[in-house]
């Protein structure tokens, strides 16, 4: 079968997960329907010829999941009630979004077509990168050498996230200081 | 064509969520679900036909290659999303600790 159709199947199936797990009342299942969706990206990026992502994606979802299963399973979780004015509003979200995507159909028709991508940058990249880098991994000579300081703002971005995130988990909030 | 227009689907359907849902989690989660597909479509713009993976073997020419720029800034934004949850479930968290609730219409008190 052609590349195509097994990329319509998995973003097909990557659809129906994504509308799963944000209908569904229960905070479990709806993770593990978020978990469909990255592993759909995953073998979404085999098929594209990508080993190098789809072994990176792969991680990055079961750390999502685990991060997200750690944090919110034991937090008693309330029940959504949908009201009527709610119901409304979503309808009236749908139908924007709907036109939205009508008109945005002509944006993705003047892209170039799927299987024939530009190649300007890239070519030189793949004509020099083995000769100018010594790397046989294409992918790491642009990450590493062509693109470097791209990585090192990567690393402080990601330094500075994860600093973020145990500095707001680490401080006592002030009611539980004026307890004491 | 069709493959662009579903992945636009897919980045809808996240900001569906984002919009009209009232709970963190499920906002968390569809940030989530519009990263995911901005990454896929970037991956599927760098596809050429009959190409293989950009890794140089014995037997290969470059000549028959998908694109490897937007895999390599792709790799790049998936780690840096990793990061962006992390600290986002931290806030959730947080929150939960204080206001006793995930709804955000309930979150409304602005003191420390």
């Amino acid at each position: 079968m052609p590349v195509e159709t097994w990329l319509t199947f998995v973003l097909g199936i990557m659809i129906i997960g994504s509308v799963v797990a944000l209908e569904l009342k229960d905070i479990l299942s709806a993770i593990i329907a978020i978990g469909i969706v990255g592993l759909g990206v995953s073998v979404a990026f085999l098929f594209l010829q990508a080993p190098d992502l789809a072994i990176v994606q792969f991680l990055f979802e079961i750390f999502a999941i685990i991060i997200l299963i750690k944090a919110f399973i034991k937090k008693d979780y309330h029940v959504e009630t949908p009201s009527r004015i709610n119901l409304y509003l979503s309808g009236i979200t749908v139908i924007i979004l709907v036109v939205i995507f009508i008109f945005s159909i002509p944006i993705f028709k003047s892209l170039p077509v799927f299987g024939e991508p530009l190649m300007t940058t890239s070519q030189y990249y793949l004509d020099n990168g083995a000769a100018e880098t010594g790397a046989a991994n294409l992918v790491s000579s642009i990450i590493l050498d062509y693109r470097a300081y791209d990585t090192l703002g990567e690393v402080t971005v990601l330094f500075t996230a994860i600093l973020g995130a145990l500095t707001v988990l680490r401080i006592k909030s002030r009611t539980k200081m004026e307890k004491r | 064509m069709t493959i662009y227009l579903m992945c636009f689907i897919l980045f809808l359907v996240g900001f569906y969520g984002v919009i009209t849902k009232r709970d963190l989690v499920k906002i968390i989660l569809s940030l989530a679900i519009m990263g995911y597909s901005t990454n896929l479509f970037l991956i599927i713009f760098a596809y050429r036909t009959g190409a293989h993976y950009p890794i140089l073997e014995k037997g290969t020419s470059v000549t028959a290659m998908v694109d490897p720029l937007p895999q390599a800034l792709v790799l790049t934004s998936i780690v840096i999303e990793l990061g962006i949850t992390a600290l986002l479930v931290a806030l959730a968290v947080r929150l939960y600790g204080k206001y006793k609730t995930f709804d955000i219409t309930k979150i409304r008190r602005l003191l420390g």
